[in-house]
């Protein structure tokens, strides 16, 4: 048997395992049986002992914890809170101003070019903005905040603090037996909520398309915390690898696959998070980087975009796997980004770039897998149903 | 039954030789999703890639470990490629192969070499 390593695997980056940081939970991860892998310079959580299929059928089902203290987590403040959000306007085409207190919405980072830097999360927490940003990305996303925002907005960088998610149809009630009242937030709201004895920023949100909670929790809280949500029989660790089957089953976008600095936030068909006010006619049009690009790319179109595809076959269509219009002959068409097996589905399913004339659902193309051209549909995402409590 | 370096193993029964992966070559792949078996009759040389085999983390091929046909494979697995992590050293056998010359299986290891090699 020869393996080979996927092309670009997003947890298995090509670094040396000397210099790899640890997360608060690392020994936690490694008394659980975890393997453990290096992604954007940590040694993280792969898989534990129950595996990647039944970790991510198991967090669909009940709850899973997972350890996201990668993420860089980062406090926005000024003197005045309202001129910290609208200095961020300046680097996101998202209505920052308007995010109500208590709130939380998803933005992307642009470039002059009109591409994505970077997606993150803003929660307004009243006298500041909380940002989370992508791992490989944070140093960038804090040295971008920084020059725009300084001296006016301090950027300060938490570091003494892990982010855990417990994600599932079960996470409201496993947290309500730490925190009663969690049921009375709804999709996307923030609170400072006393967990595990420790005053924990907590958000109704995740990246698997189910109900779940984001947890920031001071480092010398966090394995406690993780043990009592651990002890409780709905709740099992969820490693990475099963984290990338249950976004890409939610038609979520893993940044430096399925959005990077060349895809567009129209290509990529994310403009649901460009609110009017920050588009033409909106009275916040504009401001921030690539909007004139952005702009006509709204008026007219995109030459490609990205589409979710279910593959007609049993084989897994993996990023990389180039998508033609006919069975023989042509050039490609576009592209698969992120590609693997659904275990809620039950089958492959994939996201990637086309052609925007071949966008339609329910186009078939045919992706090129070993040489073989084979059946593969453009399909709604998300793949799975969301579980979100709005 | 014999061992290979690439972690499959051989069941010979006259010059009929049953072909899989190991239980630790299973537990390494992970939760195997998708299996592509060759056609019965088909001729290969020893180091062809006969199978192909997916998990959650990775594509992998099978690569035949003699000469010979293939003479039966296991269509079972292509339906439930689970059974593949559930019985790897027993139902889950991928192919039988008329070995052509069955000296090649003398260098392959026993149980115990096999043991050794992967630790």
């Amino acid at each position: 048997m020869r393996t080979h390593r996927p092309e670009r695997e997003n947890w298995d980056v090509s670094e040396d395992d000397d210099g790899l940081k640890h997360t608060p939970l690392y020994d936690l991860h490694v008394s659980l049986g975890a393997k453990m892998v290096p992604f954007a310079g940590y040694d993280m959580p792969v898989q534990y002992p129950l595996g990647v299929l039944k970790e991510h059928q198991h967090t669909r089902a009940k709850a899973g914890l997972f350890d996201v203290s990668h993420m860089g987590q980062v406090v926005l403040r000024a003197k005045d809170p309202e001129a910290a959000k609208r200095a961020l306007e300046a680097l996101v085409p998202v209505d920052v101003l308007g995010l109500g207190e208590g709130r939380q919405r998803y933005a992307f980072f642009t470039n002059d070019h009109g591409g994505i830097e970077d997606d993150l999360m803003i929660a307004n927490r009243g006298d500041h903005l909380f940002v989370v940003v992508n791992a490989a990305c944070k140093a960038a996303d804090i040295a971008r905040m920084r020059a725009a925002l300084e001296p006016e907005v301090t950027v300060k960088e938490i570091t003494t603090r892990a982010l855990l998610a417990l994600q599932g149809p079960a996470a409201e009630a496993v947290l309500a037996e730490h925190y009663p009242n969690i049921t009375n937030m709804k999709f996307m709201d923030v609170e400072t909520l006393p967990l595990g004895g420790a005053e924990c920023w907590v958000s109704r949100s995740g990246y698997t398309g189910e109900d779940g909670f984001e947890i920031s929790v001071p480092e010398a809280a966090a394995v406690d915390l993780a043990k009592a949500l651990l002890a409780h029989e709905d709740v099992e660790p969820i490693g990475l690898g099963a984290r990338d089957s249950l976004r890409l089953e939610a038609g979520l976008c893993l940044y430096g696959h399925d959005i990077d600095s060349s895809t567009t936030p129209v290509s990529a068909q994310l403009t649901w998070a460009m609110q009017k006010v920050r588009r033409p006619g909106g009275d916040r049009a504009g401001g921030f980087p690539g909007a004139d690009e952005i702009f006509s790319e709204l008026a007219e179109s995109c030459a490609q975009k990205r589409v979710g595809l279910r593959p007609d076959g049993r084989a897994p269509m993996r990023e990389g796997v180039e998508i033609f219009a006919s069975e023989e002959g042509g050039e490609a068409v576009g592209r698969v980004t992120s590609g693997g097996f659904g275990p809620t589905v039950g089958g492959p399913v994939a996201m990637g770039y086309v052609s925007s004339a071949l966008a339609t659902e329910g186009t078939q193309l045919y992706g090129e897998v070993r040489g073989k051209r084979l059946l593969v549909t453009v399909a709604k995402l998300p793949f799975v149903p969301q579980g979100f409590k709005r | 039954m014999k061992f290979t370096e690439e972690h499959e193993w051989l069941d010979a029964d006259g010059d009929v030789v049953t072909v899989g992966i190991t239980e630790h070559a299973a537990e390494q792949l992970g939760d195997v999703v998708f299996v592509e078996l060759p056609e019965v009759g088909t001729s290969v040389n020893k180091d062809d890639e006969v199978v192909v085999i997916e998990s959650v983390k990775a594509a992998s091929d099978i690569l035949a470990p003699i000469d010979g046909e293939i003479v039966e494979v296991n269509e079972a697995i292509v339906e439930d490629p689970g059974k593949v992590n559930d019985d790897p050293q027993g139902a889950a056998w991928f192919f039988k192969i008329k070995a052509e010359d069955a000296s090649q299986m003398d260098d392959l290891m026993d149980e115990a070499a096999y043991k050794d090699f992967i630790g």
